[in-house]
């Protein structure tokens, strides 16, 4: 089982902080993830964002990274602000 | 010393602790932020913060770090709210101690800029009208960029 964290406006349109998922055999990378978890989790296109990165195991890395089910990944929106 | 936490301070008790810890320095500058009641949407009901541990933590570390290496500080103290917040609540605190005033109102100053564009918070504030989720403003990435001006002058 994966970990998988949504901040900012993603944990609202998620409406959860965070999910544990099994990943399907061919999501083997952060860009496959990012665009299966937006077509199955009602994301719409928000996780498709550029503005959003992505973390593995809290370090931030660039699309395509390699991800297994020990990971913990996490999207994060623009920070800062107010 | 850096501390996110959901846990409510009180200033008073934090500048406090920070004289204790920075005794024997010549200057202390402390800044305290505060949830504002009105923002751009009308009056603010909460403002709620989350951060990514460590991520959070370790970003505000090497801000504190590089400050340490630009300035010469006897001491540095930053505490930030993270969970829900009402209006008047303190939400962030910086305290620096130095030789002389100059390195310490400098360093918090440059610290405070970190913590309001670079620093990895989401904020979303409650209105009256709704909830949103807030973004950084032009005038923050100004504020900051005024210390990367000066390393290149």
């Amino acid at each position: 089982m994966a970990t998988i964290l949504y901040f900012g406006k993603l944990s609202s349109l998620f409406g959860e902080l965070s999910e544990q998922a099994p990943l399907p055999s061919e999501i083997s990378d952060t860009a496959t993830l990012r665009k299966w978890l937006d077509e199955t989790r009602g994301f719409d296109g928000a996780l498709m964002h550029n503005s959003v990165r992505v973390a593995v195991n809290s370090e931030i890395v660039s699309d395509p990274f390699p991800i297994s089910n020990a990971d913990e990944i996490a999207f994060l929106p623009p920070v800062g602000g107010g | 010393m850096i501390r996110v936490t959901d846990q409510p301070f009180t200033i008073s008790d934090a500048v406090t602790e920070f004289e204790r810890h920075a005794a024997g320095a010549g200057a202390i500058v402390t800044f305290s932020g505060l949830v504002r009641p009105q923002s751009a949407e009308g009056e603010v009901v909460t403002l709620h913060l989350q951060a990514y541990a460590p991520m959070t933590e370790n970003g505000i570390r090497h801000a504190v770090d590089a400050a340490a290496i630009r300035w010469s500080l006897g001491a540095v103290q930053v505490i930030h709210r993270i969970g829900d917040m009402t209006p008047g609540d303190p939400i962030v605190f910086v305290a620096t101690a130095a030789p002389h005033r100059r390195a310490a109102f400098e360093a918090a100053d440059f610290l405070m800029d970190y913590l309001k564009t670079d620093a990895v918070f989401w904020k979303k504030e409650v209105t009256a009208s709704g909830s949103h989720w807030i973004e950084p403003r032009a005038e923050d990435y100004r504020d900051r960029s005024r210390w990367k001006q000066q390393e290149e002058s």
